[in-house]
C-alpha cells in the first residue's frame, strides 16, 4: 500500500470512530476543512507512527505542522526510508 | 504495662497445634512444638531488646523468625525480596538496626551490623521464650523509586482487622497468598493463618504458575489472596481448573467489575471478596458483595475504622494504621487529627463510591488529568479482555494521547482482533470523555507486573 493510501485510509478510519463527515479529500483542501479537531488529529498521527514508523512532525525540530490534505500526505511521503 | 499483658505472636500459637503447618515449595515446617523449636540456631536470647533487620531469601524461614523475634525483638525491619541492596545502609541508619538475621553470614562479615545470627533449617530443639516486650514491626513502602520509606506497626495494629472478624468458622483455614510475607498484603494472610489456627501454603518467586496451583491443590488451600494482576495472571494461565477455594481474595489493586466477575465465573462455589488495605493506612475494610467500589455508608465510624474523603482521596483513622514512618528526614504519617491520606482517589456514584486511581499515578492528556485505571475499567468489561494498562504517550498536536496495551482472553482468534478493536473504542467513546479514549489500541501477550503484584506503571 503507498504511504498516500495509508494516510488517506487512517484518516478514513478515524472520522468514521470520530463521527466525521469527510468533505471529498482532495489535496489543496485545508486540514480545518476536514473537521477534525486536535485529538483527531494527535489520534492520526500516533497511529501513522505506529504503522509507517515515523512521525514527521516530532522528527524535525521545526516543521510547520502542514495546512492542507496535501502537506499532510507528502510530510509521510518525503519522509526518507 | 506489664509485660503480661502484652500478646506476641507465640501468645496465639499455645494451644492446639495439631495439623498445622507453614510451607514452601520445597519444605513443610509442622507448627505443632514449633514453641520449642528455633530458627535461630538457639541464639534468641542475644537478640532480646535488638533492633533486628530481617533479612533472609526466602519466605519459610523469614516468617519462622518473625514467630520467634516478636516480643522479644526491640523492633524488626522486614526485607522485601527485591530490595534494591543499594538501599540497605540508608535503611539500617533509620532504623537503627544493630543486629542481622540472615542466610547469607558471610556477606554480613566486616559490615556496621555487630550481632549476624543464621537462620537455618531445619528447626532445632531450644527452651520455649516468653513475650518480654511488644516489638514494633517496620515494614517497606513499595514505592517504584528511591529509598523506600519505613513504615512503623505494632502486631496489635497489624492483627486489628482479623481479631475483628473474629475466628474462622468451620474447619481451620489453609491460606495461602500470591504475595511476598514481607510485604503489608502478605503479611496479613500469615498472620490470619496463625491467628486463625490454620495453616500458611507460602509462595516461591522461581515456580512455574501451573505448578503453584498444583501445590495449593495438594495442600488443600481454602483461602487465598492475591492482587487483581495476580488473580488475572491466573485466569490467563488456565491453571485455574480444579482448584476450588472456599474464599478468594483481591487486595493491593483496584478489583473492578471485570475481575471480580471473572473469579466469580471461574470459582462459582468460593465466595469472593476484596479488600482495601495498604501499608500505612492498614486494612481499611473488606467487601463482599460481588460488586466493585464499596457502599457509601462505610464512610463514618464503622467498625472502629473511621474514613472520610477530601479532596477526593480517602483518609483513614483507626488503630490499624502504621503509627509513624521511620527515620531521621520522615514525614508526618498521619495529618493532625491523625488521618492518614491513602492517595487513593474515589468518585461516588448513587449510593456506591468507586475507585477511580492513585492520586500519584495521574496521566496528563493535552493539560487534562486523566486517571489510566478508569480507562482500563472500560476495556477490561469488554469480554474478550482479561487485563490492559493504560498510558501516555507524547503527542506533537496535543502534548499527550492516551494509548492502551490489552491481553485479550485465553483462546481468542487473533483474526478478531480488528473487531474486538472496534468494539473497545466503541464502549470507551460511549463511556468516557474523549480526551480519555484510546488513540491506539494495541494487543499484547504480557503485561509486566511489579514483584508487588502490581501492574506496572513506568511512565506514571
Amino acid at each position: 500500500m503507498s504511504v498516500r493510501s495509508k494516510v488517506i485510509e487512517a484518516i478514513r478510519q478515524i472520522a468514521k470512530e470520530q463521527k466525521v463527515t469527510l468533505p471529498e479529500l482532495s489535496d489543496d483542501l485545508s486540514l480545518h476543512e476536514t473537521g477534525f479537531d486536535s485529538l483527531a488529529f494527535a489520534i492520526l498521527v500516533a497511529r501513522l507512527e505506529d504503522d509507517t514508523g515515523v512521525d514527521p512532525f516530532t522528527i524535525s525540530e521545526d516543521a510547520a505542522f502542514p495546512a492542507t490534505v496535501g502537506d499532510f500526505v507528502r510530510a509521510y511521503e518525503n519522509v526518507p526510508a | 504495662m506489664s509485660p503480661r499483658e502484652i500478646f506476641a505472636l507465640r501468645d496465639h500459637l499455645g494451644a492446639e497445634l495439631k495439623g498445622r503447618a507453614i510451607s514452601d515449595a520445597h519444605d513443610v515446617v509442622s507448627l505443632t512444638d514449633i514453641l520449642s523449636q528455633t530458627v535461630l540456631g538457639g541464639r534468641l536470647p542475644e537478640l532480646s531488646g535488638c533492633a533486628v533487620l530481617l533479612k533472609l531469601s526466602d519466605q519459610l524461614r523469614s516468617g519462622l523468625a518473625m514467630i520467634e523475634l516478636d516480643g522479644i525483638a526491640r523492633r524488626m525491619l522486614l526485607c522485601p525480596p527485591d530490595l534494591n541492596t543499594a538501599h540497605l545502609d540508608a535503611l539500617i541508619a533509620d532504623a537503627g538496626i544493630d543486629a542481622v538475621v540472615t542466610d547469607e553470614p558471610d556477606r554480613w562479615a566486616g559490615s556496621g551490623v555487630s550481632l549476624v545470627v543464621t537462620a537455618q533449617l531445619p528447626l532445632q530443639a531450644t527452651a520455649p521464650a516468653r513475650t518480654e516486650r511488644a516489638t514494633e514491626w517496620l515494614m517497606l513502602t513499595s514505592g517504584t523509586s528511591g529509598v523506600p520509606k519505613i513504615v512503623g506497626h505494632t502486631l496489635e495494629a497489624l492483627t486489628g482487622a482479623i481479631v475483628a472478624e473474629g475466628p474462622a468458622r468451620g474447619s481451620a483455614p489453609v491460606w495461602a497468598t500470591f504475595y511476598d510475607i514481607r510485604r503489608y498484603g502478605g503479611l496479613q494472610i500469615f498472620l490470619r493463618a496463625i491467628l486463625s489456627g490454620g495453616s500458611m501454603v507460602l509462595s516461591d518467586p522461581h515456580e512455574a504458575l501451573g505448578d503453584h496451583v498444583a501445590r495449593l491443590k495438594t495442600r488443600g488451600v481454602s483461602h487465598i489472596s492475591g492482587t487483581p494482576s495476580h488473580w488475572r495472571k491466573l485466569l490467563m494461565s488456565g491453571s485455574a481448573a480444579q482448584f476450588a477455594p472456599a474464599y478468594v481474595r483481591l487486595s493491593g489493586e483496584i478489583a473492578d467489575q471485570a475481575v471480580l466477575d471473572g473469579l466469580k465465573a471461574a470459582f462459582p462455589n468460593s465466595s469472593v471478596g476484596h479488600a482495601y488495605a495498604s501499608t500505612e493506612a492498614g486494612v481499611g475494610f473488606a467487601v463482599n458483595d460481588g460488586l466493585e467500589g464499596f457502599p457509601a455508608d462505610y464512610l463514618g465510624n464503622r467498625n472502629g475504622v473511621e474514613m472520610k474523603v477530601v479532596d477526593g482521596s480517602l483518609r483513614i483513622r483507626s488503630t490499624r494504621t502504621a503509627h509513624a514512618y521511620v527515620g531521621r528526614s520522615a514525614a508526618a504519617l498521619t495529618d493532625d487529627d491523625g488521618f492518614v491520606d491513602s492517595g487513593d482517589i474515589v468518585e461516588r456514584r448513587g449510593d456506591r463510591y468507586y475507585f477511580v486511581g492513585r492520586r500519584g499515578g495521574i496521566i496528563n492528556i493535552g493539560g487534562l488529568k486523566v486517571h489510566p485505571e478508569e480507562i482500563e475499567a472500560v476495556i477490561n468489561r469488554h469480554p474478550d479482555v482479561r487485563m490492559s494498562r493504560a498510558k501516555s504517550r507524547k503527542s506533537p498536536i496535543t502534548g499527550g494521547i492516551v494509548v492502551a496495551d490489552v491481553i485479550l482472553t485465553e483462546g481468542t482468534d487473533p483474526a478478531r482482533a480488528k473487531e474486538i478493536r472496534d468494539q473497545i473504542l466503541e464502549r470507551c467513546r460511549a463511556q468516557l470523555a474523549s480526551h480519555k479514549v484510546p488513540a491506539v489500541i494495541r494487543f499484547v501477550e504480557a503485561l509486566d507486573v511489579t514483584p508487588a503484584g502490581k501492574l506496572a506503571r513506568t511512565d506514571a
